[in-house]
């Protein structure tokens, strides 16, 4: 009985074993996928948006970090979303829930234009 | 202090051939203003950088105001740390001049964020100025989060739709225009079809022979679109004033002074109060221009835009401090 249980044991370690590393592979994939999907910066400088036009996934929350000494706001074409006025350091996020192309310019200085594509 | 007084025409309007110089040298900073003197019709505006040589008799005219622009209370970066200070010594240089205004001008970005204590700061300062009346027209920084509501519950007694107007002060026709609202992505300065109309009907019946001042924050002309410095339908408006011998339109927005004539109309632009932006291309944005704290006394008052009027064009001639 002993020598059965130590066969059982052994094959229940070596599937245990073989599941772990299986889940640890997909696990460590999720993971990275999801640090990606998770955010993306645009810095606003010198009367633009740095980049300009930025792809990412759905379900990315984009951050606006006003570096300028100036204020700017961050305003969708599309009325999608709207900040209010950021001063030098303050922030502005949005999560892009649904794929698309989105449009966005400063209501101060509407020559600042930038696009964010969700795919 | 020695003196050498240089008078050179700069801008070459006609391509007369008259000699260019480096205008870079020549941009008044700020704590300064603009007196403007409606002189036989035809307005004239001096940078009140040097006051204190004015002839009177000479700059003696039918009717007198002071055009101050974008001060910015709130502002208080390193490019000046005080616009309140700088207000404040701008009215205490129109307080100070031989010639007295009877009236100001605000043309605009009187605020830096729109927030009520910027506009009681910069409405508290004002109330020291000895003439009482102020005329504003709001510039995109007085119009952030509500669409001007608050600017118009502050200064938009009498005026229609975002803030426009109009009034007569000696037989002079005076129009304030806002072109600081919905504003398009990509887009410039935007006066809209609502406004275009009233301006139309406002001075149709005037003489032709009315001097015209109109007043409005972004220029009303193409100073450097890449910039923003110009407005989308201006060109409609101008032609309203088309009839008129004498139109002269003040702008703020660029923080510095540039003057042109395009056929009957003059188009005036003034420094800021609070702090000076760099000329058209010659940095990569609009934004605020530091400047060294040892050149700031040399470039402080050593830059004169006297306006005269020639023949053909504008001849502005640059009188610089030794």
């Amino acid at each position: 009985m002993k020598g059965n249980f130590a066969r059982i044991g052994l094959a229940g370690l070596m599937i245990t074993l073989l599941a772990m590393l299986t889940t640890a592979g997909s696990v460590g994939g999720a993971a990275a996928q999801e640090k990606a999907a998770a955010s993306a910066e645009v810095k606003i400088d010198n009367f633009s948006f740095g980049p300009t036009a930025l792809t990412v996934p759905v379900g990315t929350t984009a951050t606006w970090t006003n570096r300028d000494d100036i204020p700017h706001t961050v305003v969708s074409t599309d009325n999608v979303f709207k900040s209010k006025a950021l001063d030098t350091d303050d922030k502005f996020s949005f999560v892009f829930s649904k794929p698309g192309t989105y449009s966005y310019f400063c209501s101060i200085h509407p020559k600042m234009t930038g696009q964010i594509i969700v795919q | 202090m020695s003196q050498s007084k240089k008078d050179e025409i700069l801008h070459d309007h006609n391509h007369d051939g008259i000699d260019r110089r480096d205008f870079l040298k020549c941009m008044a900073w700020a704590g300064t203003g603009t007196l403007c003197v409606m002189q036989g019709g035809v307005l004239k505006s001096y940078s009140m950088s040097r006051a204190n040589e004015w002839n009177a008799a000479k700059m003696a005219g039918e009717l007198s105001f002071a055009q101050i622009s974008d001060s910015h209370m709130g502002f208080n970066k390193p490019a000046n740390p005080d616009v309140a200070g700088t207000l404040k010594a701008a009215v205490d240089k129109i307080n100070a001049l031989s010639i007295q205004p009877e009236f100001l001008l605000h043309t605009g970005d009187i605020s830096h964020l729109a927030k009520p204590e910027e506009f009681d700061t910069v409405d508290q300062i004002l109330k020291g100025a000895v003439a009482k009346d102020v005329f504003f027209v709001p510039g995109e920084h007085d119009v952030i989060g509500d669409d001007g509501q608050q600017y118009r519950d502050r200064y938009g007694k009498g005026t229609k739709g975002e803030g426009w107007y109009s009034f007569d002060k000696k037989g002079v026709h005076f129009v304030g225009l806002v072109n600081v609202v919905n504003l398009k992505a990509g887009g410039l300065g935007n006066l809209g079809s609502e406004q275009l109309e009233w301006l139309e009907a406002d001075v149709k019946q005037l003489k032709s022979s009315t001097p015209i001042v109109v007043f409005a924050h972004i220029p009303l002309w193409s100073v450097y679109p890449e910039w923003g410095w110009g407005t989308d339908d201006s060109a409609q408006a101008l032609s309203y004033l088309k009839k008129f011998g004498s139109v002269s339109v003040l702008n703020g927005h660029i923080h510095q002074i540039m003057q042109k004539v395009e056929g009957n109309v003059t188009f005036h632009t003034a420094a800021s109060t609070a702090f000076p932006q760099p000329q058209p291309g010659k940095a990569d944005s609009p934004g605020p221009m530091k400047v060294p704290a040892e050149q700031l006394r040399s470039l402080l008052g050593i830059t004169d835009v006297n306006f005269v009027r020639g023949q053909h064009a504008l001849a502005i001639v640059d009188s610089q401090l030794g």
